[in-house]
């Protein structure tokens, strides 16, 4: 039923051996020991699993681990040092319990890529498929725009 | 990266330092307990009841033994070796670990699957069959008052708490607590009064939906067993555990890291006694992660029903009032009888009022069972006093802000339980409220289908007492010093505020000190991580243990003869000889109580201290769809001295919006056979960016709890409490209609609106 599929993770080339139900989320935390990306409502409506493939959000806890064969996975865990929006989301108090953290940092890059200076309604509904129950959406917002100023900056 | 140990140069109490564990959480790398897998660890899948109440009469595991992977089939009967008596509960040993013969709701666990494969053990419980003999149900708390279908046999309080001592062994009955209160003579005085008003409220049952689901993880060997659990109250579980067992606290180890959310959806025991008992069973280790569907057949918060009368003089002033609060508890009490007299004892608000009878019950039902969820009842009891005051406000032709004025309890004056009010800050908050929202100033009222309207509302809470927190402070040779404390931080940022309090004592940065996370075989005892107790509680203890800590260093220098400038490390040195050693400070801390008397409810001191929050909005309506818009939120709250005034805000706004979705739209919808029809976040939403008011304010008024560590108290729920009556009295204000039924959902407002025509 396993069988082997090969795809680049974090700049890295790796192999997993995967059954066809599993999932990413499942293949990155059993196989890679990356817990940055996880299940919550199992349903893909909250965002904590996000998942970059192929330069794309996807919620890993619904995109199969086969579809990654031959792709390039990126996750929270990708590079040693803090970007931009991980030290906004730090400064601008934007994290609680943190469950949904990395998933919101992951969109955030991406809304930044298309979008390098959001206004509050850009960001509100590009964020609105990532849930925080904390209700951290303000110090969110304040995050997405410091992150934008920063990457303007450099 | 070395850290510097020189003294703080500025005070750590008072500064908005982001969260020690930012890092972690910003590279996904802070622990949770969802992370944890173990060698040979078996997952646990719930196989759970159909019927709402019902016997048991046949369980046929064996398709689902019989599937390949599947270690082991479990249910009650396999228990008994490990367990005698398998129930547990905070208030009531009620609950069983799996279901006994019967089933009491909708969702009950009555068998585990276990296996390597999550997967496999998912599928295989699907193959279990049970067939029930059902029972009548009840399922509204106020229909559960005098029903046939009674939901325990007999009621079984747990031995500790002398109040509940009188209903061991009650049967024929529901009713698991009822608390009274009478001060003064309020039917006389309602006899008496110039107006009387009476109106009746309603709260519906929501979810905490924290994003972490419960999981726990239990491991064991012949004497030991270690559990690692996403838990608010790892020193509960070690005792209810051994209690289960029969075994001495120490052999039972509960360890706790970071929580994913908690709200009071983690504590007291969920899932522990479960893996507790299945490791024992396998001498494997078993973890039982919750789906997210799961949590809404596991703990909620109670849905309620409130009547309340009050009489008033024709000058405004209220002079008695009458509260029936019911609390629908569902099947097992949880803490629910907790809820009912500690949140009870509040519901005649925060005003000054001479003659009050309270009337609170815990009722049974056969629903998914409810416990605290951020405010422990206090929500639901804001939500019918304050709608009720403004209703009371708008019949007298006077203003709200000046007829609550009129009517505040005044610090020094009795709360209706006797206590005198202290450190409680209830009119700053409301004068604040009142400037933020430019009250006096003319109001846009809105034009053709969109009407605008605003409203105010303020609530408070007393802290739950008597609860005790110990703590321990370590200062090592080199001057670096360690906290072990068995609060738990789920979000709300107490790592932090404990590495300040002890950093102001020691003149360390907080950034230097670290937070040892709840582990029963370190970290001291400490009652738990709720009801915005920590900070108090834990933070007078860790500050008792930094003082502790320090007075032996001091003392250490005065036997080695040292100047009092001499710097930490060469203190030890000069002792040790060398870089060794350390001093630990320990600290305990438990205010002083006063049980209320058992007829009356009245007590000289009944909390510790007193939390105030107030919510004001200004809301749209749209006529033609009922929907309501909220354009500003303004919370003000008394939380004494900040520790870290960025943390308070962002606990009062997040708190504030989680109430936003309780009040909008968050409801568990149940068909007639008490079936959950919503649980999943497809069907149940809560706040996202979309639901987000245009504008929120934040302020934590200027104020002292004295007794309080630093002058601080705790915040975690305060912004929950005026969040739903300020915009049921908002919509009142901009389209005239009277809602008293939570959620505020467009249906309702529509239909209220059609009704109005």
């Amino acid at each position: 039923m396993r069988r082997s599929i090969q795809f680049r993770l974090n700049g890295e080339a790796v192999s997993a051996q995967v059954a066809p139900h599993e999932t990413l989320v499942e293949v990155l935390q059993d196989a890679f020991g990356l817990f940055g990306a996880r299940e919550s409502c199992g349903q893909g409506l909250c965002g904590c699993c996000t998942v970059v493939v192929n330069g794309r959000a996807v919620s890993g806890c619904l995109y199969l681990a086969s579809f990654a064969e031959g792709g390039e996975v990126s996750t929270i865990e990708a590079g040693s040092r803090l970007d931009a929006v991980q030290e906004a989301f730090i400064e601008c108090g934007s994290l609680q319990c943190g469950f949904c953290t990395p998933g919101f940092i992951l969109m955030t890059r991406q809304l930044l890529e298309e979008h390098p200076e959001p206004d509050d309604d850009t960001i509100r509904h590009y964020l609105s498929g990532n849930l925080c129950r904390c209700a951290a959406y303000p110090q969110i917002i304040e995050a997405v725009k410091l992150a934008a100023r920063k990457m303007r900056q450099t | 990266m070395k850290r510097a140990l020189s003294p703080a140069e500025t005070p750590q109490v008072g500064r908005s330092l982001p969260r020690l564990e930012s890092w972690l959480k910003v590279t996904g790398r802070a622990e949770y307990v969802h992370n944890l897998r173990l060698p040979g660890m078996l997952y646990g899948r719930i196989f759970r009841s159909s019927v709402a109440h019902g016997r048991i009469r046949r369980l046929d595991v064996s398709a689902a033994q019989a599937v390949g992977g599947v270690h082991r089939v479990v249910s009650a009967a396999d228990l008994k070796g490990i367990v005698p008596d398998p129930y547990y509960g905070p208030a009531f040993h009620d609950q069983p670990v799996l279901a006994v013969d019967k089933v009491r709701y909708v969702g009950e666990p009555v068998a585990v699957v276990l296996a390597a494969d999550p997967h496999v053990a998912e599928e295989a419980a699907h193959l279990i069959v049970a067939e029930y003999e059902e029972l009548p149900a009840v399922y509204d708390e106020l229909e559960a008052m005098t029903s046939k279908a009674i939901v325990h046999d007999a009621l079984k309080p747990a031995g500790t708490f002398p109040d509940l001592k009188h209903l061991k062994g009650r049967t024929g009955t529901n009713v698991a607590l009822d608390f009274h209160l009478r001060r003064g003579d309020a039917a006389q005085a309602l006899a008496a009064a110039d107006r009387v008003f009476e109106h009746r409220f309603r709260t519906q049952q929501v979810m905490h939906t924290p994003l972490e689901p419960l999981v726990s993880v239990a491991e064991s060997t012949d004497s030991s067993l270690t559990i690692h659990t996403a838990s608010q109250s790892p020193s509960f579980v070690r005792i209810e555990v051994a209690r289960l067992l029969g075994w001495p606290e120490n052999r039972i180890r509960v360890r706790v890291p970071f929580l994913g959310g908690g709200f009071g959806a983690k504590l007291y025991i969920k899932l522990e006694a479960l893996v507790a008992v299945l490791s024992l069973l396998t001498r494997r280790a078993v973890k039982i992660s919750l789906t997210m569907e799961e949590q809404f057949f596991t703990i909620t918060k109670h849905a309620s029903s409130f009547r309340i009368k009050s009489g008033v003089t024709r000058d405004g002033r209220i002079c008695a009032r009458e509260c029936e609060v019911w609390w629908n508890g569902g099947a097992y009490a949880d803490i629910g009888p907790r809820v009912t007299q500690k949140s009870g004892f509040t519901a005649a608000g925060p005003y000054d009022i001479e003659h009050v009878a309270i009337d609170s019950y815990a009722l049974y039902t056969n629903l998914p069972p409810a416990g605290a969820l951020r405010g422990f009842g206090i929500p639901q009891l804001v939500w019918a006093y304050e709608c009720h005051t403004d209703m009371m406000a708008r019949e007298l032709g006077i203003d709200p802000i000046e007829f609550r004025r009129r009517n505040l309890l005044r610090d020094g004056r009795p709360q209706a339980t006797g206590t005198l009010m202290r450190d409680a800050a209830i009119e700053k908050v409301l004068d604040r409220l009142a400037v933020l929202l430019e009250w006096n100033r003319p109001f846009d009222r809105g034009t053709g289908v969109v009407r605008r309207g605003r409203g105010i509302a303020i609530g408070f809470k007393a802290c739950v007492s008597p609860t005790t927190s110990l703590a321990a402070v370590n200062v090592n040779g080199d001057g670096s010093c360690i906290v072990y404390c068995s609060t738990v931080d789920m979000g709300q940022g107490s790592d932090t505020a404990m590495a300040q309090i002890a950093g102001e004592v020691l003149h360390l940065p907080a950034e230097t000190v670290r937070v040892v996370h709840s582990d029963t075989d370190v970290t001291p005892y400490d009652m738990a991580t709720l009801g915005s107790r920590s900070l108090f509680h834990m933070g007078n203890a860790v500050k008792l243990a930094a003082e502790d800590a320090l007075k032996k260093l001091n003392q250490l220098k005065s036997e080695l003869q040292m100047p009092p400038d001499a710097a930490i490390p060469e203190i030890f040195k000069k002792k040790y000889g060398m870089q060794a050693g350390n001093v630990v400070g320990t600290g305990s801390f438990i205010p002083s109580y006063a049980p209320p008397d058992y007829a009356t409810g009245l007590t000289s001191d009944a909390t510790p201290f007193w939390m105030v929050g107030g919510s004001g909005v200004e809301i749209e309506v749209d006529t033609e769809t009922g929907r309501v818009r909220v354009a500003r939120l303004v919370n003000v709250a008394d939380v004494g001295t900040p520790i870290n005034p960025k943390i308070v805000e962002t606990q009062l706004s997040g708190a504030a919006i989680m109430q936003l979705g309780f009040t909008l739209f968050e409801k568990m919808l149940f068909d007639e056979h008490g079936q959950l029809r919503n649980a999943s976040l497809a069907e149940y939403k809560i706040p996202g960016f979309l639901d987000m008011p245009e504008e929120i304010i934040n302020e934590a008024v200027s104020a002292e709890q004295r007794s309080g560590p630093f002058g601080a108290k705790g915040v975690g729920e305060t912004g929950t409490f005026g969040v739903s009556p300020a915009i049921a009295n908002a919509i009142h204000d901009a389209v005239g209609v009277r809602l008293t039924v939570l959620p505020l959902n467009p249906e309702s407002i529509f239909m209220e609106l059609q009704k109005a025509k």
